[in-house]
């Protein structure tokens, strides 16, 4: 299980792995919002938490078709199925490895784009706090949408479709947290929740996705 | 004899047969009626005579939440049991139900402009119901894409359970989420508060009459799917031979 | 000799189809049995039946499925890794003996540095032949082996499969060509092509549980 996630790091750092591609996606987002909006720092300020956790989910979509396409296409998922390794541990290491390359610059960077985006500086630690423990819940179902579409040849599309509204609750608990921490509040509750359902999908969402992979190597 | 004889196709194709006219009938019988019963109620003294798109909301509201549960007891059938029959319902009950979403969220819109002034509002019931029906697409989307049928109801089975419990979720964080924007949002489409016998029993008509045409919809529509299964099955046959 | 695989018959079905049916065969240490047939009889999914990755579609398979080693048409290769590198998460997911012998046994020492991009295909087949020996498990199943392989690199298969068996390892091949393994049994599945008129039995696929 460590050789699959020191492989699937390793791959993702080399020529042409995508890393980092995600942080750039999210730093034109960051970029572009203020063009559509204007450059008041009140109204970014009011939208800053939204802007930057729906811009984290759509960073994580962006990669998300290649947690298994490329295993599928090169006959890798084939040979890992057949390996001593159980499905739903290859699918935990692999979403693990998309939060690593995805998830984890953008909680590193996000308090670079909070300030670009007029965030109070009393909402950062929310911020980043929110995005650490909801991320691992985007990978994770992000995996799952993968596994489902991996048979298909244009499953980009639909997978964003089946993916997307898995994420309203992780976006909902997480922004709500970082708003109420913008306005000075506490954010305690949503953050909490927020982790609830990460725990809860780590936890189930492994099987669904391995069962989803079987079905589609079979 | 068991429930689980109707899972065997022959026997589901001449069970369905069977009752089919007569559900054809009740429901011709009971949707109009409930309808136009719906038609006659006096205004409402406060909202007018637009509380007549209630008969048309509530039913369909109600519909396209039952039907996703049906849909996901007959993925579980078929996932757990085998039923060929039960994949093929919860593929046919989908786009009933997805239309049931889109008339609930249309009628709430017309109902809600003349009563808050508004086409829409990011109520959470409002709310929820968007997800909803986009849980329906992707369900859909998902049965269309997928050539080979088998993988096909194993994958939108799996979907449609995972996406239940992403359903249920969000519509508690949609109510977390609102009430966290506004505090103490008033507004309420529940119709069951107070609500005099001259409009339920028309309303109670008009459920019965959507359930009705429910049913009679996906016996058709199940009934329609297996024929094609039959003639694709026959195909291959034949192209073997 | 201890029996590695028993299939007792097997019967599989590809794209909603029964393909062959009433297979049987078994696999003891130390035997070689090669999968013969025309083009879409079903080998192909008979060897992924065999390995686990899809049920059958009747009788039955007896294998540990912690035995198999599997290697299909795509060799399962990171043109970003090295050839070294490559074989060696193999090696580290599957457990088994260290990658230099298996380099060395299909002639790849020398472009162990060199990244699995650049290789020809036929390079390529050899690294992921060199896949099984680091797998360090005894059954393996080998779909069409010798694809783009020159005749020097048959040969360098066929000694390598030759060893396996003699340190008691199986091997399940379908292939078209001769590998220079006289020893090997041949099991042609032609015999045993699906018909249409079948007695009644479990539906093969989901359309055909309406027919």
């Amino acid at each position: 299980m460590l050789a699959l996630l020191i492989r699937d790091l390793r791959l993702a750092t080399r020529a042409g792995g995508g890393f980092g591609l995600g942080l750039a996606f999210f730093l034109i987002v960051c970029t572009l919002v203020p063009f559509g909006v204007g450059p008041e720092g009140g109204t970014l300020a009011l939208i800053a938490p939204g802007i930057l956790w729906v811009g984290a989910l759509l960073a994580c979509l962006l990669s998300l078709d290649r947690i298994f396409a490329l295993d599928w296409e090169d006959g890798s998922l084939d040979l890992l199925a057949t390996a001593p390794v159980p499905m739903e541990g290859a699918v935990l290491v692999k979403a693990a490895a998309h939060w690593i390359t995805t998830g984890l610059p953008l909680v590193v960077a996000a308090p670079v784009f909070g300030i670009l985006l007029h965030l109070p500086s009393g909402a950062q630690g929310w911020l980043v706090a929110a995005l650490l423990l909801g991320t691992p819940a985007l990978s994770m179902l992000g995996a799952f949408g993968a596994a489902l579409t991996v048979g298909l040849r244009r499953g980009g599309l639909l997978m964003s479709l089946l993916v997307l509204p898995l994420y309203v609750p992780t976006l909902i608990f997480g922004a709500e947290a970082v708003r109420r921490g913008a306005a000075g509040g506490d954010g305690t509750t949503p953050l909490v929740l927020l982790a609830g359902i990460t725990l809860a999908t780590l936890a189930a969402i492994p099987f669904a996705a391995a069962g989803a992979l079987r079905v589609n190597l079979r | 004899m068991s429930i689980w004889e109707y899972a065997n196709p022959v026997k589901f194709m001449r069970t369905s047969g069977a009752v089919l006219p007569w559900l054809i009938g009740a429901t011709a019988i009971c949707l109009p009626v409930g309808l136009i019963w719906g038609w006659t109620v006096p205004e409402d003294y406060k909202q007018g005579a637009t509380v007549k798109i209630m008969f048309l909301h509530v039913p369909s509201a109600m519909m396209a939440i039952n039907i996703w549960v049906m849909m996901l007891v007959t993925s579980l059938i078929w996932l757990i049991r085998r039923h060929h029959v039960s994949a093929l319902a919860a593929r046919a009950a989908a786009p009933i139900g997805a239309v049931m979403t889109v008339m609930a969220l249309v009628t709430g819109a017309v109902w809600g402009q003349p009563t808050w002034g508004t086409w829409w509002e990011w109520d959470p019931r409002l709310t929820s119901f968007l997800i909803l029906l986009l849980f329906y697409l992707g369900y859909m989307a998902l049965w269309s894409a997928i050539e080979n049928p088998d993988n096909a109801a194993d994958l939108t089975g799996v979907m449609c359970l995972v996406g239940s419990v992403f359903a249920f979720l969000s519509r508690y964080a949609a109510h977390f989420w609102n009430q966290g924007l506004h505090q103490g949002s008033t507004i309420s489409v529940a119709p069951g508060d107070r609500i005099s016998s001259v409009y339920s029993y028309p309303l109670y008509t008009c459920m019965l009459g959507f359930f009705l045409l429910f049913v009679t919809l996906l016996l058709i529509r199940t009934r329609t799917e297996i024929r094609r299964r039959r003639t694709a099955a026959l195909l291959a046959r034949e192209m073997r031979a | 000799m201890g029996v590695l695989v028993q299939a007792h018959d097997l019967a599989v079905s590809r794209g909603g189809r029964r393909a062959v049916e009433g297979v049987g065969f078994t696999l003891s240490a130390g035997e070689a049995l090669i999968l013969r047939g025309p083009n879409g009889i079903g080998k192909t999914t008979l060897l992924r039946t065999v390995a686990g990755l899809q049920p059958p579609a009747g009788g039955r398979i007896e294998a540990d499925p912690d035995a198999i080693a599997y290697a299909a048409h795509a060799d399962g290769l990171k043109g970003a890794l090295s050839v070294a590198e490559n074989l060696r998460f193999w090696r580290d997911v599957f457990g088994g003996p260290p990658v230099e012998p298996a380099l060395e046994a299909m002639n790849l020492t020398q472009l162990a540095g060199r990244p699995a991009a650049m290789l020809s295909a036929g390079q390529k087949r050899r690294l992921g032949l060199a896949r099984l020996l680091v797998t360090g498990r005894p059954v393996w199943v080998l779909d069409e082996p010798t694809v783009s392989l020159d005749a020097g690199s048959v040969a360098l298969f066929a000694d390598a499969v030759r060893a396996h068996l003699a340190a008691q390892g199986a091997a399940l091949i379908a292939t078209h060509i001769d590998l220079g393994l006289p020893e090997a049994r041949v099991l042609d599945l032609g015999a045993h092509r699906a018909t249409a008129t079948a007695p009644s039995r479990a539906p093969a696929s989901f359309d055909e549980a309406f027919g």
